[in-house]
């Protein structure tokens, strides 16, 4: 099992040293650490400015569905959480 | 429109580093500040900094670096942090922890600063001092604990250079005692007092060989984690950094008495308009100032760099070096081994292998001796 996998029961927010941003000059939502930046997809960024640390994954895929009247997101946003969780621009909430 | 000759639109200067003054506690012999800084005009006040920081953000710059000198020598710090925690930007603080007691750091934290680089200041004498474990020491602990204790990651800047690279193993047991996350053992690159200094600070070869290898073999070490960069000096690579991802495409400086540079040591060039941020705003320097538009794009390069498949990559190396070593800051950069000048580089290494004799003592940065070398 990939142990930095989170189950669809936990809320992940923005990892430590890191900070979400929309930046209207890019278009786009940043990531900022010290003395660099991620500039997110669109969707990597619908996906992350969700995670606050009270919704779950779970809850942000419903919430995401709801927001862009689809449905199917899931795997996506699992394998997107993951990634993040990998490279820490996220983190688990306390439960 | 000629789509070959004309750069296209600039983005935004997503980084910005505001020089807050060129006062120093240190002296250090290394230092990339300009030599001539004595001479340079008065500091900009509070209100000025202000507004640079918010033209700045409109802008779309995003992180902020707070360098100098030592920009805790500014008593308005916390001020122009908490603007620029306020507009939006990732704030850095670059400094050697030299002034920044409990009472700061509290001030700081709370005005919104997002991260502290922390650098080990060195001149011979103060590495000396710190080998024999004395009072640099102790200030770097307590400083480091305050850091910590203020949930900052702890993060080193050591440069390295001729006189101490040698010591790099020692360097590495301070860190790990200091509980670094990070350290970057930085090989000094020579602008500024470097450049001056070059001779007296440029290593050998073998020095960089083995203390890579005593970086490896500390890495290696189990113990807790702390990720150390080792950054090989310019000289001795065979391709050119991608200095500042172009001039004038990320970047944007502004020095203490209000001068906006496209890097660090572009003053220097010659020929080239910088205005100052009291005269004209940020987004026409930016913009339409010559001295951030001349090495836009690639229609200023000659060869080898014009044909070059690699230009996309590395942006024909840093202007400034072009300038120092050849005298035209549009050749390539001499570190690359395609540029015809690449004997210079290659005939400094080679005199750092040999005996030293008749050495020049070091000139430390200080006021005074500014002023000694441009009276």
């Amino acid at each position: 099992m990939n142990e930095s996998s989170m189950p669809p029961a936990s809320r992940p927010m923005i990892g430590r040293g890191f900070r979400l941003q929309w930046e209207p000059a890019q278009n786009a939502y940043v990531l900022l650490y010290p003395e660099g930046m991620i500039k997110l997809n669109a969707s990597a960024g619908e996906i992350m400015k969700r995670c606050s640390g009270e919704a779950t994954v779970a809850e942000i895929t419903a919430d995401l569905e709801r927001a862009f009247s689809t449905s199917g997101l899931a795997a996506e946003v699992a394998a997107f959480v993951d990634l993040a969780l990998q490279k820490q621009w996220l983190m688990a909430a306390a439960p | 429109m000629n789509g070959a000759r004309t750069a296209a639109q600039p983005g935004p200067p997503l980084w910005l580093l505001l020089e807050l003054t060129y006062r120093c506690p240190l002296h250090c012999a290394f230092c990339y500040n300009p030599t001539d800084f004595a001479r340079s005009g008065p500091e900009l006040g509070t209100e000025d900094w202000l507004r640079v920081l918010r033209e700045a953000r409109a802008l779309g710059s995003v992180q902020l670096g707070l360098s100098g000198g030592e920009p805790l020598a500014r008593e308005d710090l916390e001020i122009i942090v908490a603007e620029a925690h306020r507009l939006g930007f990732y704030v850095n603080l670059i400094t050697s922890g030299v002034g920044l007691t409990e009472a700061r750091i509290r001030a700081l934290k709370s005005a919104g600063l997002d991260h502290i680089q922390l650098s080990f200041q060195d001149s011979t004498r103060q590495m000396n001092d710190f080998l024999s474990s004395t009072r640099t020491f102790d200030l770097k602990s307590k400083v480091a604990a305050l850091i910590k204790q203020y949930d900052y990651p702890m993060v080193l800047n050591v440069v390295l250079h001729r006189l101490n690279i040698d010591h790099v193993g020692e360097i590495l047991e301070m860190a790990d005692r200091l509980g670094a996350d990070y350290v970057e053992l930085a090989n000094t690159q020579f602008y500024g007092w470097a450049w001056h200094n070059r001779d007296q600070l440029m290593p050998s070869r073998g020095q960089i060989e083995r203390a890579e290898e005593t970086t490896r073999r500390f890495r290696e070490r189990a113990g807790r984690p702390m990720r150390i960069f080792f950054v090989v000096p310019d000289y001795f690579e065979r391709r050119p950094k991608a200095c500042m991802n172009g001039l004038g495409s990320i970047f944007l400086t502004v020095t203490p008495d209000g001068t906006a540079l496209p890097c660090h040591a572009a003053r220097m060039l010659p020929g080239l308009e910088f205005p100052s941020v009291s005269a004209s705003s940020l987004r026409e320097i930016w913009f339409e100032s010559s001295g951030f538009n001349r090495f836009r794009g690639d229609a200023w390069m000659k060869e080898p760099c014009r044909s070059c498949p690699e230009k996309v990559r590395d942006f024909g190396g840093c202007r400034c070096q072009a300038y120092l070593l050849t005298g035209d800051a549009a050749n390539a950069d001499p570190v690359c081994d395609l540029s015809p000048h690449h004997h210079l580089v290659t005939e400094i290494v080679a005199r750092a292998e040999g005996p030293r004799c008749g050495e020049k003592p070091l000139v430390f940065r200080s006021p005074a001796n500014s002023s000694a070398l441009f009276p």
